[in-house]
């Protein structure tokens, strides 16, 4: 005879519950794609690409399956928690399935089901939408997903990464997870949104921190330690890359590249300035992404008898 | 005979790419088919988001035999020649025949291709279709694309079907089987249908929910649309490229309705409708009085269960944030005024060697106040001086030609440079930074809202035209004015830091800029040297560069180096007679206490460069004018020997005038006075070039007494020659002709009757001379020797 446990979870409101939602598209993708549940990335970062379960497992031949919330910073489009859905932090939800798997597109339309979309209902559509980053060498051939004509999700297929044709390709899936939330919960302000079953609004866990973010970003952060910063990451980044730890160097791209968005939004880097330090920190990404591959694909070959880098 | 039935199931292909894919389909299907020697006769192709279809009625079961020939080395070539040759042709030694060829025996190889099964040839053409297919872009996917070798599509290819009659076509591409299964719409239908022959193809879908021709589609969204509309008392706007492209989104295509906060109309109209089409590919409508209507359709790709209610709610929330973020930018660019605006221009390079907007802003309110001052743009388009070949004022002895009747020609060039100033200034509004699409109008509101005069909005709405073929060529002075000078100032800046057209790379659109002033020139009839004022457009741009100290000027040896130095002051004086070198970037401060040899450097420097001269530019855009022009008439349908007969003149900067030659020839040339003419000319070119007559020889006075018509035919042209060359003169290009054809009957009695090539030398010369003065009277109106018949 069992004990009954201890605790059983009660069933999830994705309706009604921003993180059962979230919960939920952890339970679908841990099941049905046999996915490991990540943490966000303990890094600044503008998209959820950055993480490294993203970038860097993108390249190399070993089978990749994940999922995981990754918080994102775009300190340009702070709005002092005025605007009703624009955020300089919101979340975005990653999936990354390498190789892709050939259901897919069935996979996700599923998981949109599962937080309460129902497509006889609600018009999904695939619409034309590549992408391309220049920053990480990387491009992807995919598209915008359209409910009701607003777009939930990013779909794409990498092709290239770091500079690497992508071998095998990953299938990346990136949900809008606020503005999915919004739709799913029928309310227009995101401060609205009820974050859990038990009364707390999302206003209630970030309406405050967008307003002392937003005032930072814009008009408080030292703009002459953030240059300091810009030029400690870029060093660091060359120092880590010479001592053959390419992922410790990743970090530090990713944190260039963020403080060269908190400089943006400062206003202090005018335009011509701007194309140069983009090539910056384009050149740490992908010297980032190159030294891991090529640092790996010894293992990589050894595993896959007959697969090259290049 | 049998029927043949192709799907290539994928995700969803871009709607854009879809007309595409189904031309190259019918292509690489038709190529496989000639290459086995069947003619495909009428093919439908049938596209969807999700599938190519193909179609072939009527092809036969089985190829017929072919029998081919092949020539080989003749007799007694080397055995290498004929082993080489057997083998190519795929024959042995003994199937070659041997056959008579021009009197010599030669090797013939028979090669007999029987006949083969067209499943047989469908199995092997499917795979080299789907290899072959070129996409604008297409990608890798899935376990095999652990090597890139794997097979490329647009998408992931998920299904072909294949069926010749109702048997499978047996065939595999990239570990994909052809076979009789396909899938309906993505929500609609479950499971596989399958397909039993060709017939069922179409019918099967549509009961799963997918009307697989696209036309049929086109046509359900056009309908519906326009009927949603009309039924609300209203019209649709009609896009048909948004019929096509909604179209390529949806299998099942279900128009439906919503509506906006008429609060929106306040922001203009192109900018809601640029936002619905574009962001949401939605329809709009207009009511009976032609304004916008707060309504929009959408088409769905699903019959909703409830009837597309939620799907309408959803499109409605969306598009009013649009039209919200729209709205706030329209109210946030007019807190700053337009001329505000403009300052920000300073901080965006428009090339590194031609400096910022606003540096371009400057040098063209200079150059669009100048056009205005010189005239060559009036409130009042001077006409032809004569007219085509009526009036007989006087001729312009300097163009252009100032005209007493116009009007406040000071107000103009004050407008053309308030507009020229302005006419930038929404690239750095919210509002073009989302769609730049809008660049110009944006400013034409802004302009129009801050209660500026009509014709500077109108100018900064309308500079950028005339964009291309087709598009209105603007005749507002003021606007012709900025029109002209931003043309100008891009085509003649990047002809002087070096940056030409070559073969098909463009990449600034210089022959774009040139066509759109030719085009101003045209439609204004604006009179003035063109290749000049380009060049007059190239020095305030070498003005800038001095203004910020970058313009050098030798300086004379020092430790055998060249020294060059910049002095503002020698610039001023000697800017056009002298060599300069210029550095590209930013301004210089040559006080600067950062270096003290700031105001000088030697040639040869790192980023000094020698400014082009003078001739060599002015060279330049005569001759990219002239190929442009001649570009453009032959595309207007002008015989091209014609612009050549008139091009031949060189010379000529003025592209009203040699369009005006250009126009009599034409009209001249099918007249029966211009067969004469054209016929005396080339007999009398004739005996020049045969008998080698060099200008300088022989004069005009005779030392004998003429024959009688000799003498007929120097009267003729003494009374001729000068009618032509003043009608010439007054720009009467079609009397000019005229007048020379008149010489026709003197010319053919002349030819009659007299020996040109006399035995006397002293004949003999006055006979040639008089017929070059015949010539070259005739080369004043255009080179007859070009003209064709």
């Amino acid at each position: 005879m069992s004990a009954a446990p201890l605790f059983t979870p009660p069933p999830r409101d994705p309706a009604r519950s921003f993180q059962d939602m979230i919960l939920t598209l952890h339970d679908f993708w841990s099941a049905e794609a046999g996915c490991v549940i990540l943490q966000p990335y303990d890094m600044r970062m503008g998209a959820g690409t950055f993480h490294t379960a993203t970038t860097l497992r993108a390249l190399g031949p070993e089978p990749w399956n994940a999922a995981f919330v990754q918080p994102c910073r775009r300190p340009t489009d702070g709005r002092y928690g005025e605007n009703p859905n624009r955020l300089q932090h919101y979340y975005q939800y990653q999936v990354i399935l390498k190789p892709s798997p050939s259901d897919i597109q069935e996979l996700y339309l599923k998981s949109l089901a599962a937080i309460g979309i129902d497509p006889l209902a609600h018009d999904i559509r695939f619409v034309e939408d590549d992408w391309e980053s220049p920053t990480l060498g990387a491009w992807g051939l995919g598209w915008e997903v359209w409910c009701d004509g607003m777009e939930v999700t990013q779909f794409t297929y990498f092709q290239q990464m770091g500079g690497f044709d992508c071998k095998p390709v990953a299938g990346e899936l990136t949900y809008g997870l606020e503005r999915l939330a919004m739709y799913i919960q029928g309310v227009d302000n995101v401060y609205d949104l009820a974050f859990n079953s038990s009364g707390v609004t999302y206003g209630e866990v970030f309406l405050e921190n967008e307003r002392q973010m937003s005032k930072w970003n814009f008009e408080v952060a030292n703009t002459d330690a953030l240059f300091d910063l810009f030029a400690k990451a870029e060093a660091e980044c060359r120092n880590a890359l010479s001592a053959g730890v390419p992922i410790a160097a990743y970090e530090q791209a990713v944190e260039a590249s963020h403080v060269f968005n908190l400089l943006q939004a400062r206003g202090v880097i005018s335009v011509q300035e701007r194309a140069s330090y983009m090539g910056r920190v384009r050149d740490l990404a992908r010297s980032s992404c190159e030294a891991y591959a090529e640092k790996m694909s010894p293992d990589w070959q050894a595993k896959y008898p007959g697969w090259s880098l290049v | 005979m049998a029927d043949f039935l192709l799907e290539l199931r994928c995700e969803e292909i871009p709607a854009r790419m879809q007309a595409g894919a189904r031309a190259e389909l019918e292509k690489l299907f038709r190529r496989e088919l000639d290459a086995a020697g069947v003619k495909a006769g009428e093919l439908t192709i049938w596209s969807t988001p999700r599938r190519l279809a193909l179609i072939a009625r009527g092809l036969p079961l089985a190829t017929e035999a072919v029998s081919e020939e092949a020539k080989g080395p003749p007799e007694g070539a080397p055995d290498a020649a004929i082993d080489g040759f057997c083998k190519k042709a795929g024959v042995s030694r003994d199937q070659l025949e041997l056959r008579d060829v021009k009197g010599r025996m030669t090797y013939f190889a028979v090669i007999e291709q029987p006949g083969r099964a067209m499943a047989d040839v469908l199995a092997a053409a499917i795979p080299a279709i789907i290899r072959d297919f070129s996409w604008p872009k297409s990608m890798r996917w899935g376990a095999a694309s652990i090597s890139t070798d794997s097979i490329r599509w647009v998408r992931p290819l998920s299904g072909i079907v294949a069926l010749l009659d109702d048997a499978v076509v047996p065939c595999e591409v990239g570990g994909i089987a052809a076979g009789r299964e396909t899938y309906g719409h993505r929500f609609h239908a479950k499971g596989p249908i399958t397909i039993d022959g060709v017939d069922e193809y179409a019918i099967k879908l549509r009961d799963a929910f997918v009307i697989v021709g696209h036309e049929e589609r086109q046509n359900i969204i056009r309908a519906d649309v326009a009927k949603a509309f009309e039924d609300m008392g209203l019209e649709v706007i009609a896009d048909e490229g948004l019929v096509i492209e909604n179209a390529g989104l949806t299998e099942w295509p279900v128009p439906l309705v919503g509506g906006f906060d008429e609060a929106f109309l306040a922001v203009p109209p192109e900018v809601i409708q640029l936002s619905a089409r574009l962001n949401q590919k939605y329809f709009m409508a207009r009511t009976a009085d032609e304004t916008l209507a707060p309504v929009f359709a959408c088409v769905a790709n699903i019959a909703a269960h409830d009837g597309g209610a939620l799907v309408v709610a959803g499109n409605e929330k969306v598009l009013a944030a649009r039209l919200s973020d729209a709205r706030f930018f329209w109210e946030q660019d007019q807190k700053t005024s337009l001329e505000d605006h403009a300052k920000k221009l300073a901080r965006i390079t428009f090339h590194e060697k031609l400096g910022t907007v606003a540096d371009k802003v400057e040098r063209v309110a200079k150059l669009a106040r100048w056009l205005c001052e010189e005239g060559i743009v009036t409130d009042t388009p001077l006409p032809l001086a004569g007219g085509a070949g009526g009036g007989h004022e006087p001729a312009p002895t300097d163009i252009p030609t100032p005209n007493p009747s116009r009007r406040r020609e000071g107000d103009l060039a004050d407008l053309a440079e308030a507009a020229a100033r302005l006419c930038k200034a929404d690239l750095v509004t919210e509002m073009v930074g989302e769609f730049p699409e809008l660049q110009g109008l944006m400013g034409g509101y802004y302009a129009a809202k801050e209660g500026l005069p009509q014709e500077v909005a109108e100018a900064i709405r309308d500079h950028y035209k005339p964009v291309g073929q087709g598009d209105d060529v603007p005749t507002a002075p003021v606007t012709v004015a900025v029109s002209l000078a931003d043309k100008l100032d891009t085509l003649a800046t990047f002809f002087a830091i070096g940056e030409l057209p070559t073969g098909s790379k463009d990449p600034f659109a210089l022959r774009r800029a040139a066509l759109g002033i030719l085009a101003l020139i045209q439609s204004n009839e604006l009179r003035f040297p063109i290749a000049q004022t380009a060049f007059d457009a190239t020095s305030l741009l070498l003005w800038q560069i001095a203004d910020q100290n970058r313009a050098f000027t030798w300086d004379g040896d020092e430790q055998n180096e060249q020294l060059i130095t910049a002095h503002p002051e020698s610039f001023e004086v000697h800017w056009l007679n002298r060599d300069w070198y210029v550095m590209f970037g930013q301004a210089r401060d040559p006080y600067s206490p950062v270096g003290t040899d700031d105001e000088m450097a030697f040639i040869g420097a790192d980023g000094v460069h020698l400014w082009k001269h003078r001739d060599a530019l002015i060279a330049e855009f005569a001759n990219f004018f002239a190929d442009r022009l001649k570009v453009q008439q032959r595309e207007a349908g002008v015989r091209h020997d014609l612009i050549d007969a008139v091009f031949a003149l060189g010379g000529e900067d003025d592209l009203v005038r040699l369009l005006a030659r250009v126009q009599a020839l034409q009209a001249f040339v099918t007249t029966e006075d211009g067969t004469n003419l054209l016929a005396g000319y080339k007999r009398a070119a004739n005996i020049l070039k045969k008998e080698s007559f060099a200008a300088d020889e022989g004069g005009l006075a005779l030392s004998y007494t003429p024959e009688e018509a000799e003498k007929a035919l120097i009267d003729a042209l003494d009374s001729a020659a000068p009618l032509a060359e003043q009608a010439v003169a007054e720009e009467r290009f079609a009397d000019a002709m005229a007048a020379l054809a008149t010489l026709r009957a003197s010319l053919d009695r002349f030819f009659e009757e007299v020996t040109v090539n006399d035995a006397q030398a002293d004949k003999r010369s006055a006979r040639l001379a008089l017929l070059a003065r015949f010539r070259d009277a005739v080369h004043r109106v255009a080179d007859f020797s070009r003209i064709e018949g």
